[in-house]
């Protein structure tokens, strides 16, 4: 017993055992909960259809970031009856595998967004973020028209993408090197648009904020919000599970 | 003269660094950010060079501190950062409680939406105030509990002008949408680099403190600052490793993606809950609980149960937060089980703090600091019934994405992290300062029931919010159709919200009584009145001991 | 090594294991003769108001 004593004696008046107990208790459930993601296969199930965004997209999201959209709006689809019904098919794991950072969000102070793309028109989602309560009378969200008045920066969007290749996106060297060309061909009426379609099927190109002659940070959220959810085609095929 | 000149040179090279990358910088927030720095190092290099003792120098020796008495300088200046952010943070939590009840208070303008500034809130009240608060009073029982000086005073004067740089960056940052949008670590890549660096350094300052110290026992309040500080940083590190696009601009990507990033921020953002607001809050309630009621702690025992079960139990609870989600089943399972396991070492730590009082309950009725203490344990207990609750999957099906969610977070962090701060706070301030007792105990207890009713009104309105969301959202008619659109229970919304600002506003003058009180005891004015009562000070024996043989009795 | 098999290892071994350690855990700090330790740690923090300093 004395020997036990000697060994707690030891813990509490030892700083560096004192610390390192701590340090490896606290990180067992971190190792046990989070590293099993990163190898268990079934994790991220295998879906048709889910590609990198383009530039375009690209940069609405970073928009979309930088607002702070996720703190109301949440984009995970939980497998119930309403919120399917509600938005949508649930939101599958695959379906955000390139999404640097995440934007699940945590609260519905407005509607879920996982599943918004092709919902409503371009000149809806326009109306509605210049003044949102002149579309919606009972909205609390703040106005966004400084959007469509400000120019979109999309200089280097070279740098962005190859920024998300290297923590794990798979852009090609091409799809890199034509980033800038890409962006302003999705937002252009008027440009060939075939190599960004090859590049990534399903991309939507239109002039989306009603202004065509100027390229602002309206067109690249708007184009962002209107693909949101529309790339895996779940009429296709079976569900790969059924909702709870 | 040699390390002035070094030191001065130094800083004179951030000051050139930081100007030349404002001048390259790839966006404007980058730009913003170098000039803070280099205005920063700026005033730094002045009160370098303008503060030297060049006539100590000048004879070879150099000014060396009293060491018998405690290194309180930076305790001194975190109790006043505390209030100030605090206030900072509280308003700014008005304003956007504000906005929800009335969008027009968005101004229609880019820097006051919503989305910047409830960032700016959350900080605010968890970094700037919860953060100043875990310093100052870690600082002040780190050196009572070893009964010696900081170790690196130079270093804790470092970690205090820091971290107040870390503040500026980040709610400056909000303010101009730079953000990582990961909840409560916001903040981009260089300036998650600098928290690093000053963690680090505070990590350093806390432990050298330890290591020197003359008492050969480490009371139980230092394990969990130890262990608060040390997990702290390793769940800053991993959540925020992220690539820069460029090295002169501020964006980052996230190193992880989707379903791995998801769970590595919610294990991030649940023990920010778990170390920053529970543990470190926890190592303040293990000191100042049994010095205000001039009783040892219930059970020392119950204390290392306490210790070692939360901090086993705690990590593991992150994925509460995405219950079916398209988190693997599980991990969810994991979560909801360890965070229901959970409550029995909260309730123990909150026994604990209560059970300090036994013999003493009479000091609740004339002391209002033990009073504010006690309601702070008390919200303790509740929120950790509250959150193993909400975990449960079937509850939190309910629950999440609602303003229940929203309740439960003020109902710890207003009741449990505010009042345990404003009673230690009562507690520092005259003794900091030399004061014989505080302005007014009376005004204490206004800002007592202010709060409370405040909490009250927040907890109560934002409970039936949230529960109110959760059942109109799954709510069928007989034809087989949701009965309500989004939007109508948005609507549905407006008077919680509005006694949900109600609430904060008392919670704020309730804060503003605090910033009277001490501001006057600092001035060292006495208000006449009656008085309700006092826990003596000893000042001249508040030392640490320096050789042998130690200070002499007064007597 | 696959989920299945670690699902197993823990729903009995490593439960098992944890459930021991926390006994053990408790007993460890409850053992006899720690008693007197405790107390003085609890007191240590009053130490400064007696004479001795």
């Amino acid at each position: 017993m004395s020997s036990l004593a000697q060994k707690h004696k030891k813990l509490e008046r030892n700083v560096t055992l004192l610390g390192l107990g701590a340090f490896i208790t606290v990180a067992i459930g971190g190792i046990v909960e989070i590293a099993p993601l990163f190898w268990i296969d079934s994790t991220v199930e295998k879906v048709e259809g889910v590609r990198p965004y383009t530039p375009l997209e690209l940069a609405g999201r970073n928009i979309y970031i930088r607002e702070g959209c996720y703190s109301c709006h949440s984009q995970m689809i939980r497998p119930f009856r309403d919120e399917v019904e509600r938005y949508g098919h649930y939101s599958l794991a695959a379906e955000s595998m390139y999404d640097h950072p995440f934007q699940w969000g945590s609260k519905r102070t407005g509607p879920d967004l996982a599943r918004v793309g092709g919902r409503y028109s371009d000149e809806w989602h326009v109306q509605h973020l210049i003044d949102p309560r002149s579309v919606v009378p009972e909205s609390i969200m703040p106005p966004y028209a400084f959007l469509a008045e400000k120019e979109l920066k999309a200089g280097d969007m070279v740098k962005h993408l190859r920024a998300q290749r290297r923590v794990g996106v798979p852009y090609t060297e091409e799809a890199i090197a034509a980033a800038n060309e890409d962006l302003m061909a999705q937002a252009d009426p008027t440009a060939s648009t075939s190599d960004l379609e090859e590049r990534y099927p399903k991309a939507q190109a239109r002039d989306f904020d009603g202004d065509p002659d100027r390229l602002t940070e309206m067109d690249a959220l708007v184009a962002y919000l209107q693909m949101i959810g529309t790339l895996v085609d779940f009429e296709a095929g079976e569900a790969q599970e059924q909702p709870r | 003269m040699d390390t002035l000149l070094l030191k001065a040179g130094g800083w004179l090279a951030i000051v050139f660094f930081a100007f030349i990358a404002m001048v390259l910088a790839a966006d404007a927030g980058f730009a913003v950010h170098m000039a803070i720095i280099a205005l920063a190092a700026g005033i730094t290099l002045w009160v370098t060079i303008n503060k030297a003792d060049y006539a100590a120098i000048g004879r070879g020796i150099l000014k060396a501190p009293d060491p018998g008495v405690y290194d309180d300088d930076p305790v001194r200046w975190g109790v006043i950062a505390t209030i100030f952010w605090g206030i900072a943070g509280m308003a700014v939590g008005l304003i956007i409680a504000l906005q929800l009840a009335f969008p027009v208070l968005n101004l229609n303008n880019e820097f006051t939406t919503f989305g910047r500034l409830r960032p700016l809130h959350t900080s605010a009240v968890i970094f700037a105030f919860g953060g100043n608060a875990l310093i100052a009073t870690s600082y002040y029982v780190v050196q009572r509990t070893c009964r010696a000086r900081l170790a690196f005073p130079g270093l804790a004067r470092f970690v205090f002008w820091g971290y107040q740089l870390f503040i500026v960056l980040a709610a400056t940052g909000y303010l101009m949408g730079v953000t990582q949008s990961k909840e409560y670590a916001e903040p981009e890549w260089y300036v998650d680099l600098w928290l690093t660096i000053v963690w680090l350094s505070y990590a350093a300052v806390f432990i050298g403190t330890i290591v020197r110290r003359s008492e050969p026992h480490i009371y139980v309040a230092n394990w969990f600052y130890l262990a608060f500080i040390l997990t702290i940083a390793m769940l800053h590190v991993v959540n925020g490793l992220s690539m820069p696009v460029s090295l002169l601009g501020s964006k980052s990507y996230s190193a992880f993606a989707g379903v791995q990033d998801a769970l590595t921020q919610w294990w991030y953002g649940h023990n920010a809950v778990g170390f920053f607001l529970t543990a470190g809050f926890l190592a303040m309630m293990y000191y100042f609980v049994p010095k205000q009621a001039e009783r040892p702690v219930y059970s020392y025992r119950l204390s290392i149960i306490h210790f070692w079960s939360l901090i086993f139990l705690y990590i593991w609870a992150g994925p509460h937060h995405l219950h079916y989600t398209a988190l693997p089943d599980w991990a969810q399972t994991l979560g909801m089980v360890f965070s229901i396991v959970l409550w029995m070492p909260s309730w123990g730590g909150m026994i604990n703090g209560l059970m300090t009082l036994n013999g003493a309950w009479d000091k609740i009725r004339t002391d209002p600091i033990i009073r504010m203490m006690v309601l702070a344990l008390a919200f303790y207990g509740m929120s950790t019934f509250e959150g193993p609750m909400m975990s449960i999957k079937a509850v939190n099906s309910l629950s999440h994405y609602t303003d229940w969610t929203i309740g439960h977070v003020h109902s710890g962090a207003l009741g449990w992290n505010g009042m345990i701060t404003f009673a230690c706070l009562y507690y520092l301030v005259p003794r900091l300062w030399g004061k014989e007792r505080l302005y007014s105990l009376r005004m204490v207890n206004w800002h007592f029931w202010l709060s409370t009713l405040g909490i009250v009104l927040y907890a109560a309105s934002m409970w039936v919010a949230g529960i109110m969301q959760g059942l109109m959202w799954r709510e069928y008619g007989d034809d087989g159709y949701l009965v309500y659109a989004f939007s109508e229970v948005v609507s549905a919304m407006l008077p919680m919200y509005l006694i949900r600002a109600a609430g904060g506003l008392l919670y704020l003058a309730g804060a503003i009584v605090l910033v009277y009180n001490v501001w006057m005891t600092i001035a060292g004015k006495q208000r006449d009145e009656k008085p309700m009562t006092e826990t003596p000070h000893n000042e001249d024996l508040d030392k640490p001991i320096v050789g042998k043989p130690a200070i002499a009795p007064a007597e | 090594m696959t989920y299945e098999t670690l699902r197993h290892l823990s729903d009995s071994f490593g439960l098992l294991f944890l459930a021991f350690t926390f006994l053990g855990f408790i007993g460890w700090t409850f053992r006899p003769g720690s008693r007197q330790k405790h107390e003085e740690a609890a007191h240590m923090i009053f130490e400064e108001d007696q004479d001795d300093g």
